[in-house]
């Protein structure tokens, strides 16, 4: 600790390459996660198998990648937890007229989407990946993806099963809007961050952390959107995949 | 014009401030807002009350002794100007006008309007300067300085130390001043010799005087009245980065 107090808490500046560093990752992350869970979209099958391989990933490199992604968490919102401390003692007495010239919703609330992303993550983890939330989940077999035909989880009918709940799905969407806001200032605030921002890449920075926000947030919530507009009867596009499904929409 | 002015009044650095109101008529548009505040202090000592204390020197825009939160703007809603250089005709007749110190824990309140800025001293002294052998004048461009660096060095060295950053702000940060003196020095060949040693030593005085952290909202950009760009503190950013691991591995 005194170690880490020596090297980090000292300075400002280190704080803020690892809020940046861990965010690079964090920011990876979340695009691999999104293009895997398209995979949905390409039916049982598919997800079902890609699902399977992560789970069944050297145990070092599975394990190994999720003590990665915990640390970088961790380290991503214990600094931001420290810089903000710092920055409320740096303003004891407020304005009595606070104007805003420039920043903007998302930057103004980092803090607020960031801590509202950390419970959303303990969820989800405790929603599809430990699945204490729904026991049951659990029980969802098939061979449906199985590369040798042996049972394996039914990812694709778990999916199916946790976004037809309405509240789940639009808690979802509504933290998916969350991270879209976080990453559209920290996308292109870790290069300035970092040191690799100029006034002439500024505005295209900000365009493409916006647009990347956007993307991911279409990316992640096009599945319970679509999961709720079958349930309803609108459209007919998710593969409900007869007898083999253990869910029907 | 009339006025009605919501001043901040503070005894001393302990003590407890508060806003008192006052009502000024006769001001001209074509005077400086520190000419109207000291219009306002004349009516205070007819009026046999204290008069306001603000700070203020040069009234030209380049000593940066001028300060003030006006409106919830530091120096005032226009662009690139000082409080000095503020007119009242920016102003309406009737208008109420909010005027508070630079609020910072690193800019204690002396008295009513006038702040200690010496944190700014102190990080100029870790490393705002070059070391240079003193006596005669070096010849004129004996030292090469390409253009577009003397330039870019300007820019950042047109920075008057007003703590304008540091007050608008949200979280106090004086990125934009350290990051200002150090590029300015940085950028040159004179400043080479140093120019680690004044990343790590100016950065640890800043964060020693109890400024905040940087947030990148920009805030301070667009409040200095000498149009100082975010690009210096990017550059400080990754001259530090580079100073740190040079230091780590030497």
């Amino acid at each position: 600790m005194s170690l880490y107090n020596r090297l980090v808490m000292q300075s400002s500046l280190i704080k803020k390459y690892i809020m940046a560093l861990t965010g690079i990752v964090l920011v990876g992350f979340v695009f691999v996660h999104m293009a895997g869970n398209l995979q949905v979209l390409l039916g049982q099958e598919a997800i079902n198998a890609y699902a399977h391989a992560l789970q069944n990933l050297p145990a070092p490199i599975l394990w190994g990648s999720r003590l990665f992604l915990l640390v970088c968490v961790v380290a991503h919102a214990v600094t931001a937890y420290q810089l903000i401390k710092e920055n409320r003692a740096a303003r004891p007495q407020s304005n009595e007229v606070e104007i805003t010239k420039r920043a903007g919703w998302s930057s103004l609330r980092m803090g607020l989407t960031g801590s509202l992303m950390l419970a959303f993550i303990v969820f989800h983890l405790l929603h599809f990946t430990i699945r204490t939330i729904y026991p049951e989940y659990n029980d969802l077999k098939t061979t449906v993806g199985s590369p040798d035909g042996s049972e394996i989880h039914d990812v694709y009918s778990m999916i199916l099963a946790g976004f037809r709940i309405d509240a789940i799905s639009v808690f979802y969407v509504f933290c998916m809007f969350l991270l879209c806001r976080h990453l559209a200032h920290g996308v292109s605030s870790m290069f300035q961050s970092l040191g690799l921002r100029s006034e002439s890449w500024r505005c295209k920075l900000d365009f493409a952390a916006s647009a990347y926000g956007w993307i991911i947030f279409i990316g992640f919530s096009i599945i319970p959107v679509l999961v709720l507009a079958q349930k309803y009867g609108l459209v007919n596009c998710l593969d409900t995949c007869g007898s083999s499904c253990s869910v029907n929409l | 014009m009339k006025l009605f002015l919501k001043v901040w009044k503070q005894d001393g650095p302990q003590t407890e401030g508060r806003f008192e109101s006052h009502v000024l008529d006769g001001v001209s548009e074509d005077s400086s807002f520190l000419e109207m505040l000291d219009q306002l202090n004349e009516q205070l000592l007819e009026e046999g009350k204290e008069p306001v204390a603000f700070d203020h020197d040069c009234r030209e825009g380049i000593c940066g002794t001028c300060s003030l939160n006006i409106n919830g703007f530091a120096h005032g809603p226009e662009n690139s100007t000082t409080t000095c250089q503020l007119h009242m005709r920016k102003f309406e007749d009737g208008d109420t006008i909010t005027i508070e110190p630079f609020r910072a824990k690193a800019f204690p309140v002396i008295r009513d309007l006038v702040v200690d800025r010496s944190a700014f001293d102190k990080i100029i002294q870790a490393g705002g300067y070059i070391t240079v052998r003193t006596g005669s004048a070096p010849d004129g461009n004996a030292l090469p300085v390409p253009k577009e660096d003397a330039d870019l060095a300007m820019d950042a060295a047109q920075c008057i130390g007003c703590g304008a950053c540091v007050a608008s702000c949200k979280n106090a940060s004086a990125m934009l001043f350290t990051s200002a003196k150090a590029g300015h020095l940085n950028m040159l060949p004179q400043g080479q010799a140093e120019k680690d040693s004044r990343v790590l030593n100016m950065v640890a005085a800043m964060d020693e005087a109890g400024f905040g952290n940087c947030r990148n909202y920009g805030e301070c950009s667009a409040a200095c009245p000498k149009d100082i760009s975010l690009d210096y503190i990017a550059k400080l950013n990754r001259d530090y980065a580079k100073a740190k691991i040079k230091k780590v591995f030497s």
